[in-house]
């Protein structure tokens, strides 16, 4: 639940809320409960998390990295390890002084294009390991080939780690101030800090100037160079200009002052008149204004402290390339600006929102000031009012300059391809072509008819700019060749007139009313193909059995259904990631792309191609995550080098949450598994034990009987005695020693040490050995029947006579004496089978599927016997490829059959001598 | 049976020593005990012993390097004992030379046969004809098989095969050494003859085929020839 608090990290994606019974109506005047878990969060995980201290300013100049090496060099001086990550000094002589004695880590380069930039070597400093680090400009963008694009992120991942930051930012490069400030100052900012980490940091110091003191410090070459200095003072550093800024940073701090006191009542249930459970909800859309919306909505929202959603509704209406990229980025803003982001389809975009709020529980809805153009219809904003019922309703207004450059114009969007557009004047022409000779017959009025019907045709292939060209060359044909006077433009009777129009206005209209079902029926067709898509691969990842299984189903689906390549990394026993990929993937992992998805892995967060972290790798990788732990990372490299689409990507992220929960569900069958196996195990161990120990002290203690006996009867002539004893010692060593041999039997098919030598055998010999070492020890007699032409098999001698010896003494044992018991062999298509069968009381029915079981025991049966003879026979068998299973003869008595795989020996060795 | 021959035992149990010296003394053989590998090969080589156990289960060495030290040098026959789950390690010492095995635990009378046997193949086994069970005489120098009275008719494979079995009567042959002797080295794999022309033997030779009395099979081994000792 407190996922819908906590900022998505960048580029993650928070599609849904994850609970709604727990929302409160909208204005409560009560400790809202999921705010109120918010706080403890925030405190639990600043306990494992390094704190970060900002040093805030208006501007440049006003001392803010003085101030940080100051506060540093006190914290030093009481003992701790700090360490200076990237400090600027601008060749300021007070500020090189401060830093030295501090512990500097190296800068590393990096190239690009031929360039060399110094950039901080995060790794570096992480391997110094210190408890504060100073890291400058928090708004600073790295090198191309860093592994952030921004140094802010490195700041996250400092802090990740369980190190302290201290860094400086001016208020003009946070977010949500940027348009302020360019309005201001005339210079648009492009190095930009999201507000949440402002938001999040654990402490802001504001480093104060006023503006004349610090134009006195510009004047006196104290921040720039001299003539640097002129200039900035009569661009940037205006006394107005200042004022403002100084304003607005301060007024940021008393923000955040005051939400630090909503807090502190909040955690201490101090009663107050906040407001609480406002949400605002913002409607973007492909257009440039929306990132003023958006920087507006995050600034309303925090001010108002209310969480807020970003809607992106999906009409039929084609997007471009042009504009899906800026939607994208306008997505991408709203996340890292703390929204959750919500896409849905409609026709209408007012509907499509005024839904999403009536879901999401919105208080509010935000939409940007639409463009006027000419429309018949009513505006979007004017069904967005009149249906909006109790919601609250701001409009921002757009930023006039951006909107006429850049707004893109919608129609005709030119996005079908030259074929289309050559397909469609094709068959124009070929279609006056051979309706021309029909004029005289029919006459040229109902040649517009034909004309049309063909026309009618064309959406079901073609797209709507296409279609309408075809509408203007069939006008202007028809018109050309068949209205009178031919072969020229005019048109002779007015009624031709009226109906020219007529043609070319149903023409158009005809074409693009198609164009646009088609439209809406390929979005309806995609969305339809993710939802099949996801059902599929819920469909089998219920089926899947194991880890091995969800991972080979997830491959596949998504290789299917994404045409890429995938890799997929879990996490091992120790909970580190594992070494090398799931043999299911596809994707080839070198060293490089093994390290990006361990950097995934360890934080969780996507990065990779296309992504803000190591975008130089081959593929995007995904986390996977579990509810403790990390559960693995996906990585995926489309066959098209190009970012997913927001739609694609919002697939993938339920992919990856299906994958997630299936893997988490594996993880715990097992853990369910073993933890059953273990109380099975105890089980066995008492049965085992009792039974090995009755086993066991059985013949020992009859060899100790026996053997005290002769010394005590010795000399005194009872030969009789003394031949029985012998015996008795003889026979209970026997017993011990076939129990060792079992007993080193079962280690030895456990262990997996067992290797069959396979190799030609006699069955009759087989037979003969098996039954002689049963007789003689139990004085049974075994009738044997072998099938004419049964000679050789490929099996393991000794394992074979071993386990039908088994099979044989057991049947033995469990009937009465004196009855028959049976082997039969014959050879059964491509297997060898061999029969035993005894005429005893046969298995209880609910003892056959246990009978192989290790040490099971029917119940009631007579003591002896370790419960190991049929187990050992069974693994030897199919240690061998064979089987074999125990039934109930219909006639009484029990029935095992062996058999092994088998092909007939080469039949020319006999032939050969005799 | 010479009552003056000395058997050399190699084991580092000292009860199965215990055992074995007073078997073999109550058998009329002269023992020497060694209770590791490192001796016994000294003591085959000072004390000249007619005869060796050795248990392939030494702590200090391998019992195989102990019989390959031993053949090195010396031709007198060696058992080797070992415990049963050791097939490989039997055929594996039996094809570098050992002359015969017996698997722990073994009855004494079994040992004492197998000393005496091997013993006794230090005479000349061509000398006179061999009696085998079920009264089947077999002549190697005339190279006649009789049951009674009748001469029982043999291809010359399966001749091959039977003599190779007289000669080494009461001892194992290992289905390599078999193969080997009877059909050449090409065939040492082809397990396949052995079977075939064993079974083909036995038919001719044994009462019960199915019950073999004559041509024993040793589990994972290879044949023995049961003679009457």
């Amino acid at each position: 639940m407190f996922r819908r608090w906590r900022t998505p990290p960048p580029g993650a994606f928070t599609l849904e809320r994850q609970d709604h019974s727990l929302t409160l109506p909208p204005i409560d005047s009560r400790t809202d409960p999921d705010a109120l878990l918010q706080s403890l969060k925030r405190e639990e995980a600043a306990s494992q998390k390094g704190s970060l201290k900002i040093f805030f300013g208006m501007c440049a100049g006003v001392g803010k990295t003085y101030d940080m090496l100051t506060a540093a060099r006190e914290i030093r001086s009481k003992g701790v390890n700090v360490a200076v990550g990237y400090v600027e000094t601008h060749g300021r002589r007070e500020t090189e002084d401060l830093l030295n004695g501090l512990s500097i880590v190296p800068r590393k380069a990096v190239e690009y294009r031929g360039a060399i930039f110094s950039e901080m070597d995060i790794d570096a400093i992480l391997a110094r390991r210190p408890t504060l680090v100073l890291v400058d400009e928090l708004a600073h963008s790295n090198a191309p080939g860093s592994r952030h694009a921004k140094r802010y992120q490195d700041v996250l991942e400092l802090l990740e780690n369980g190190v302290a930051v201290f860094t400086t930012l001016n208020v003009q490069h946070l977010e949500s101030r940027a348009d302020t400030v360019a309005q201001i100052t005339g210079s648009i900012v492009r190095e930009t800090v999201p507000d949440s980490i402002f938001a999040s940091a654990d402490s802001v110091k504001i480093v104060d100037l006023p503006p004349d003191e610090l134009l006195k410090r510009l004047a006196e070459g104290k921040v720039y160079t001299p003539e640097r200095s002129r200039e900035a003072v009569q661009h940037f550093f205006r006394p107005g200009n200042l004022t403002a800024l100084r304003e607005m940073a301060l007024r940021l701090v008393a923000e955040r002052v005051d939400h630090q006191l909503r807090d502190l009542m909040r955690s201490q249930s101090i009663p107050g008149p906040w407001k609480s459970g406002q949400r605002l909800v913002v409607g973007i859309s492909p257009s440039p204004n929306s990132v003023k919306l958006i920087r507006w909505a995050r600034r309303t929202a925090y001010t108002m402290d209310a969480s807020w959603v970003a809607v992106h509704v999906e009409t039929a209406r084609p997007l471009g390339d042009g504009a899906r990229d800026l939607l994208a980025k306008n997505i991408k803003l709203a996340q890292e600006l703390g929204a959750e982001i919500v896409s849905t389809a409609d026709d209408d975009v007012a509907e499509g929102i005024l839904r999403v709020a009536r879901e999401q529980n919105g208080t509010q809805i935000l939409v940007g000031k639409p463009e006027r153009r000419f429309r018949i219809r009513a505006g979007m904003l004017d069904r967005l009012i009149e249906r909006s019922g109790d919601l609250d309703i701001y409009v921002v207004g757009g930023d006039e300059t951006v909107t006429r450059k850049a707004a893109p114009p919608y129609i005709p969007e030119i996005q079908s391809g030259i074929r289309q557009y050559l397909v469609a004047a094709f068959v124009v022409s070929l279609t006056t072509l051979v309706l021309y000779p029909l004029r005289e017959p029919v006459g040229y009025q109902s040649i517009s008819l034909l004309l049309l019907l063909v026309l009618v045709f064309l959406p079901l292939k073609l797209d709507a700019g296409p279609v309408l060209l075809a509408a203007a060359l069939s006008a202007i044909a028809w018109n050309f060749f068949f209205i009178p006077p031919q072969f020229t433009f005019a048109i002779g009777l007015l009624q031709d007139v009226l109906m020219f129009c007529a043609y070319f206005g149903v023409a158009a209209v005809t074409g693009v009313l198609t164009a646009r079902i088609r439209g809406r029926e390929r979005i309806v067709r995609s969305r339809e193909q993710h939802a099949s898509a996801l059902y599929d691969m819920a469909r089998e990842l219920a089926g899947a059995r194991s880890q091995a299984d969800v991972v080979s189903v997830a491959v596949r689906i998504i290789k299917k259904h994404f045409d890429a390549e995938v890799a997929v990394l879990l996490s091992q026993a120790d909970r580190d990631i594992a070494t090398a990929a799931h043999p299911a993937g596809t994707l080839p992992m070198d060293e490089k792309e093994f390290g990006v998805a361990a950097w995934v892995y360890w934080n969780e967060r996507k990065a990779g191609r296309f992504t803000d972290t190591l975008p130089s790798a081959t593929g995007t990788y995904y986390p996977l995550s579990g509810p403790r732990y990390p559960l693995g990372v996906v990585g995926i490299k489309r066959s098209i080098d190009a970012p997913w689409t927001f739609d694609q990507e919002h697939v993938l992220q339920s992919f990856f949450r299906q994958l997630s929960s299936a893997l988490e569900r594996e993880q715990l069958n097992e853990i369910t598994k073993r933890s059953i196996v273990v109380a099975e195990s105890e089980k066995l161990y008492n049965t085992v034990f009792s039974s090995l120990s009755h086993e066991l002290r059985t013949p020992v203690a009859a060899i100790l009987a026996a053997a005290d006996t002769l010394q005590s009867e010795r000399g005194k002539g009872d030969n009789e005695l003394e031949r029985t004893l012998l015996d008795e010692i003889s026979s209970a060593a026997g017993r011990l020693d076939r129990l060792v041999q079992s007993l080193l039997d079962v280690t030895r098919l456990e262990s997996g040490l067992l290797r069959p030598r396979i190799d030609w055998s006699d069955v009759r010999d087989v037979i003969a050995k098996a039954v002689e070492d049963v007789s003689s020890e139990t004085g049974r007699a075994i009738g044997i029947s072998i099938a004419e032409g049964v000679s050789l098999i490929r099996a393991d001698f000794g394992l074979l006579v071993q386990s039908l010896a088994n099979v044989l003494r057991n049947a033995a044992t469990y009937t009465p004496a004196g009855t028959p018991i049976d082997i039969d062999a014959r050879i059964r298509g491509n297997e060898f089978g061999i029969t035993i069968e005894d005429s005893g009381p046969g298995f209880p029915e609910t003892a056959v599927p246990h009978i192989f079981e290790k040490f099971y025991r029917v119940e009631g049966t007579k003591a002896g016997g370790t419960g190991l003879g049929l187990t050992i026979a069974k693994g030897f068998i199919e240690a061998q490829g064979g089987s074999i299973r125990a039934e109930n003869r219909p006639e009484g008595g029990a029935r095992m059959i062996i058999l092994l795989p088998y092909s007939p020996p080469d039949a020319s060795i006999q032939e050969a001598d005799s | 049976m010479s009552a003056e021959a000395t058997v050399l035992v190699i084991d580092d149990e000292i009860q199965m020593r215990r055992l074995v010296k007073m078997t073999l003394e109550a058998g009329g053989f002269r023992v020497l005990l060694a209770e590791s590998g490192g001796e016994g090969v000294r003591r085959a080589g000072t004390d000249r012993p007619d005869l060796v156990i050795l248990d392939l289960g030494l702590p200090d060495m391998d019992g195989m390097n102990v019989l390959q030290n031993i053949r090195e040098w010396s031709t007198r026959p060696v058992i080797v004992v070992s415990v049963r789950n050791t097939e490989q390690d039997i055929v594996q010492a039996l094809d570098a030379g050992a002359d015969d095995y017996l698997t722990k635990p073994y009855r004494p009378g079994e040992l004492l046969a197998r000393v005496r046997l091997a013993l006794r193949h230090r005479a000349d086994p061509e000398a006179e004809p061999h009696l085998l069970p079920d009264g089947i005489l077999v002549d190697l120098v005339a190279r006649r098989v009789m049951r009674g009275s009748q001469e029982i008719k043999l291809t010359a494979t399966e001749w091959s095969l039977l003599a190779l079995l007289v000669r080494n009567e009461g001892r194992v042959l290992t289905h390599a050494t078999i193969l080997r002797e009877v059909w050449g080295p090409a065939f040492a794999e082809e397990s396949q003859y052995t079977r075939v022309y064993v079974a083909a033997l036995r038919k001719k030779l044994e009462p019960d085929p199915g019950r073999p009395r004559i041509i024993i099979t040793e589990s994972g081994v290879g044949y023995r020839l049961k003679g009457i000792a």
